[in-house]
């Protein structure tokens, strides 16, 4: 019995080997929200065209937050135009696609805005309380709030036609504030 | 990318006459040092593994504003690490938060160490107990020999 | 046409490599010399080909050959000439190049210096060595080939990451690449002791130079990385525990625990297990370290990029950790021997505890490394472990045994009488107590630091006594001051190049201390003309300009620094790559013997008016480098040969 101790210099490696292993299984970049499900932070800010920005405007609508920035390449580039698109196909269904540009300039900015031709209203978090409000780490990031103004979905990277449709439809199903 | 990109990107710079916002510092007495504390133990969120204090990032920059804002605002240290620490999470935070699991991270490189010595101190005194019970005999040394050998010794480094 | 050659030699250097390892193995065991002489042939061809491997890379660079992929996504036309050199081994697949032709040059020397030293352990360390290769070899061929083709080829290439455009960039890797290759030999070494049984001393003794050599290399590869940090980075500082940091700090504790118990198998015969243990971790952390770089799976300023590689390198690592250790147990009886000691007061005490602080160190950083991957994978909470948790567990290991490098080496063999310890030590606890004394006194109030203080003050005394006394007893013999000197050096080099390296740490030491206890640093935004103060200096914004080099666009900063008098005009800069999103921070800063200023450039205005500096003054860190430059001297006092006759 003495002589199996020995073994257990080298099964002691596998506990560690196993973690590591482990390891490949996530992804160390990418931190769940605390906030899936809490009331999301209101704000107050000014469009590029100077008109009042906030959630209370928007209440009893689902709304697709979306923080972005002219210097994210290529991912805001590509969810650009599928934002455009979705935001016209749902806005006279009670949906509302809400644009915060972070970390930029007004210039690439404004840029940014044209070269998309986007028309849902867009503002820039000039001191970043907004995005640290909403736990941002990084662009693009798009966040779903229900109708009651929960945040519901955190959506990290760019957003797609099918993450688009498939998160506005279930909120859109759900029923209305009482 | 070309020579004509580097053009664009600094024609970029010139042609913009706005002034771009500066993080402006708010006239509230709140001392570097309290921000730096604080920052200090905050993740920048943007960077690998480097604090708030540390980072030269924008966002770093923004997050250290916003600390001291809330700090002018009255709020005490922990308060504003608890308001990161609830839209980011634990993660946000350089010190795992004391608190359940994580104290193993303190607790198990302690019990390593107190595992070491002890395991030094027992093979220490078997070693030390071996060597008396195997203690050779002594061998006579000639007086004069002993006293050429101590006196070479003490001149020597 | 390049891709295609270098891919080809890739795969003979690869074939060959195992060709190599297998006949050195077969012709060790079944006793046939004219095999190891072929995997001796098949070693020098491998070098060979992989030399003109990295030679083809290196001209394909050079000349902006965009046909092949790596060369296009790590420079571009604008590259400068040194950089493009250096960018050969900038990323992933560079790195695993240069790391097989450190192996293959190792494996070369091991030839031609063991060949006919040590007939039994020879060949099979010669067949771990390529062995390792091979598996190096592999990962070129199949994870991480450096020739794979650009197809369309572009114009123009990516660009190298601005943060490698830097003379840090041509030593950090290679001094950091020699200490970690460095290893494999007294692993190789190992392994062969291990496997024909006789795990005596010769192992030992054959790898001792290798050892320091190592040992040196890591050590340096190390500071390099603070020092690059420290003036490139932009933040201050020079060590961050950030992951891939720590995994090459782990094999430098252990390596350095290594170090030491040797002595005690050299002097004693004792440790047998304990060294051949030891550098089996030492290697194992090693290949840790290139795991945790090249996988992804905790995340790391320094990562490459992500992809089987990690998958490969689990793998190999797992099978070297698991075969070592399983032959430890395999020759668990070899091992039995009566440790013997004659006092608990007694050098071999305080190298067992030097031993066991180091190796705690080494488990704390690893835990930490890997703890937020524990915590998610049991509670599925990430969690973070940074500078605050390693600092506050890793400062009292450090000054413990920072107190003991004080009384190790004055401390006597077998047993310290009393005598002998109240001859050797009572200066130095004196001067030690009078430091803390004289610390509290001139206003420092910080008990670690005054402590710090004391302790360094403590060993840096106990060298100079031990020293002093040697040489006014070689002076009463009736030797000259410089002879005597020299002669008591070069006499007892190994004994006085560990006292030189010691000091080198201490100097570190030192940097350490003050930079973490008396460092200050504040932020300011500033109008033109506007001054910011700190620690007695003035910094005045005075202007900004823009400027446009060849790859990159620059915005200098202008500020003038004074402290009653003006002493310089400090430029940070914050430079704008096209291929990077977001702009790079390029620090200036005043060093100097007590202080350093340090000014980062943050936000500014478009038309120059207004600008955001970080402002910092860091105290003692130049003891740092200084330190650094100390250890590389005793290192190389420390491996000169032995001389036999007495000086």
């Amino acid at each position: 019995m003495r002589r199996l101790w020995r073994w257990l210099i080298p099964l002691a490696a596998l506990p560690v080997l196993a973690l590591l292993a482990y390891g490949f299984r996530v992804d160390p970049r990418d931190i769940p929200s605390p906030l899936i499900g809490r009331p999301a932070p209101a704000f107050g800010l000014a469009t590029f065209e100077g008109a009042p920005l906030s959630l209370a405007a928007h209440r009893d609508k689902v709304v697709v937050l979306n923080f972005w920035a002219s210097w994210c390449q290529p991912a805001c580039y590509e969810e650009a135009p599928i934002l455009e698109r979705n935001w016209r196909e749902y806005r006279d269904r009670g949906v509302v696609v809400v644009g915060v540009d972070i970390q930029d300039r007004r210039e690439p900015a404004e840029k940014f805005v044209r070269e998309f031709g986007l028309t849902f209203p867009n503002a820039q978090d000039l001191t970043g309380a907004v995005s640290v409000d909403y736990g941002v780490y990084g662009v693009p990031e798009t966040f779903f709030l229900d109708r009651q103004g929960r945040i519901r979905v955190k959506h990290v990277g760019a957003v797609t036609d099918a993450v688009f449709r498939a998160n506005v439809d279930r909120l859109l199903a759900e029923p209305g504030s009482p | 990318m070309s020579r004509l990109g580097l053009r664009l990107l600094t024609s970029l710079f010139f042609l913009s006459a706005a002034v771009s916002p500066v993080t402006a510092q708010p006239a509230a007495p709140v001392s570097e040092e309290t921000v730096h504390e604080v920052a200090a133990q905050l993740r920048c969120v943007v960077c690998q593994n480097l604090s708030v204090a540390d980072s030269p990032s924008e966002m770093a920059s923004q997050m250290r504003a916003i600390i001291r804002d809330r700090l002018a605002a009255g709020e005490r240290p922990a308060e504003v690490q608890q308001y990161f620490v609830d839209r980011y999470g634990e993660w946000i935070l350089l010190s795992p938060p004391r608190r359940g699991f994580n104290l193993l991270v303190w607790l198990v490189p302690l019990a390593a160490v107190g595992v070491g010595l002890v395991t030094v101190a027992v093979l220490v005194r078997r070693w030390t107990c071996h060597r008396r019970d195997h203690r050779p005999t002594r061998v006579d040394v000639d007086p004069a020999m002993s006293e050429r050998i101590r006196r070479e010794v003490d001149s020597g480094p | 046409m390049t891709a295609d050659l270098g891919y080809g030699m890739t795969l003979v250097a690869l074939v060959l490599a195992i060709y190599g390892g297998a006949a050195a193995a077969v012709g060790a065991r079944a006793g046939r010399p004219a095999l190891v002489e072929s995997a001796q042939h098949a070693a020098l061809g491998v070098f060979v080909l992989i030399t003109a491997c990295f030679a083809l890379l290196t001209y394909a660079f050079l000349t902006f050959d965009f046909s092949v992929r790596y060369v296009a996504t790590n420079t571009n036309l604008g590259t400068p000439f040194y950089y493009r050199i250096t960018a050969v081994w900038g990323a992933l697949e560079g790195s695993i190049i240069l790391w097989s032709w450190m192996l293959g040059l190792y494996t070369l020397i091991l030839i031609l210096r063991h060949r006919d030293s040590a007939r039994e352990l020879y060949p099979w360390a010669l067949a771990t060595m390529l062995g390792i290769l091979a598996f190096f070899l592999l990962v070129m061929t199949i994870a991480a080939p450096p020739f794979q083709r650009q197809v369309p080829v572009a114009a123009d290439g990516r660009g190298l990451n601005p943060l490698l455009e830097d003379t840090g960039m041509i030593t950090h890797p290679v001094a950091l690449y020699l200490g970690f290759t460095g290893f494999t030999v007294p692993f190789a070494f190992a392994m062969a002791a291990l496997i024909t049984g006789r795990i005596g001393d010769t192992w030992l003794v054959l790898t001792r130079r290798w050892t320091i050599v190592a040992w040196y290399f890591l050590s340096l590869g190390l500071l390099i990385g603070g020092w690059w940090s420290y003036h490139v980075l932009g933040w201050g500082g020079y060590w961050a525990w950030d992951p891939v940091e720590n995994a090459a700090f782990m094999p430098w504790l252990t390596g350095t625990a290594f170090l030491h118990s040797v002595m005690i198998q050299e002097r004693r015969r004792m440790l047998k297990l304990w060294n051949i243990v030891l550098v089996i971790l030492t290697f194992g952390l090693t290949l840790f370290g290139t795991f945790l770089t090249r996988s992804g799976v905790i995340a790391s300023v320094h990562a490459f990029t992500q992809g089987s590689i990690g998958a490969l390198f689990l793998g190999f690592l797992a099978l070297v950790v698991l075969t070592a250790l399983g032959l430890v147990a395999w020759r668990w009886e070899a091992f039995r021997s009566q440790g013997e000691l004659d006092s608990v007061v007694s050098r071999e005490s305080a190298f067992l505890l030097n031993n066991v602080l180091l190796i705690a160190a080494a488990f704390t950083v690893f835990f930490g490394t890997v703890f937020p991957l524990l915590s998610e994978a049991v509670r599925g909470v990430k969690v973070s472990v940074g500078a605050p948790f390693f600092n506050q567990v890793n400062v009292p290991l450090f000054l413990s045994l920072i107190f003991l490098m004080g009384v190790g080496p004055l401390i006597a063999w077998r047993r310290a009488s009393l005598e002998s310890l109240k001859r050797n030590f009572l200066w130095p606890v004196v001067l030690g107590v009078a430091a803390a004394a004289a610390a509290f006194i001139l206003g420092v109030r910080s008990a670690l630091a005054a402590l710090t203080l004391a302790t360094t003050v403590f060993v840096g005394a106990t060298i100079g006594v031990d020293f002093v006394r040697a040489t006014r007893a070689r002076l009463r013999a009736g030797e000259a001051l410089v002879p005597a000197v020299g002669g008591l050096l070069r006499r007892h080099n190994r004994r006085y190049g560990g006292f030189v390296v010691h000091l080198g740490i201490l100097l570190i030491a030192l940097g350490v201390t003050g930079s973490h206890a008396w460092s200050v640093q504040t932020e300011a935004t500033l109008r033109r003309g506007e001054t910011a103060e700190l620690a007695g200096y003035r910094f005045r914004f005075d202007d900004l300009t823009a400027v446009e080099e060849s790859n990159h666009f620059k915005v200098v900063g202008a500020f003038t620094v004074s402290n009653g008098r003006v002493l310089d005009v400090l430029r940070p800069a914050k430079k704008f790559y096209p291929q990077e999103q977001s702009p790079i921070a390029y620090v200036d800063y005043r060093l100097g013997l007590k202080e350093d200023v340090y000014l980062v450039l943050g936000d500014f205005a478009r038309d120059g008016t207004q600008a955001t500096i970080k402002l910092q003054v860091n105290r003692l860190v130049s003891w740092i480098w200084i330190g650094g430059v100390v250890l590389t001297l005793g290192a190389l006092l420390a491996i000169l040969p032995e001389r036999r006759t007495p000086a």
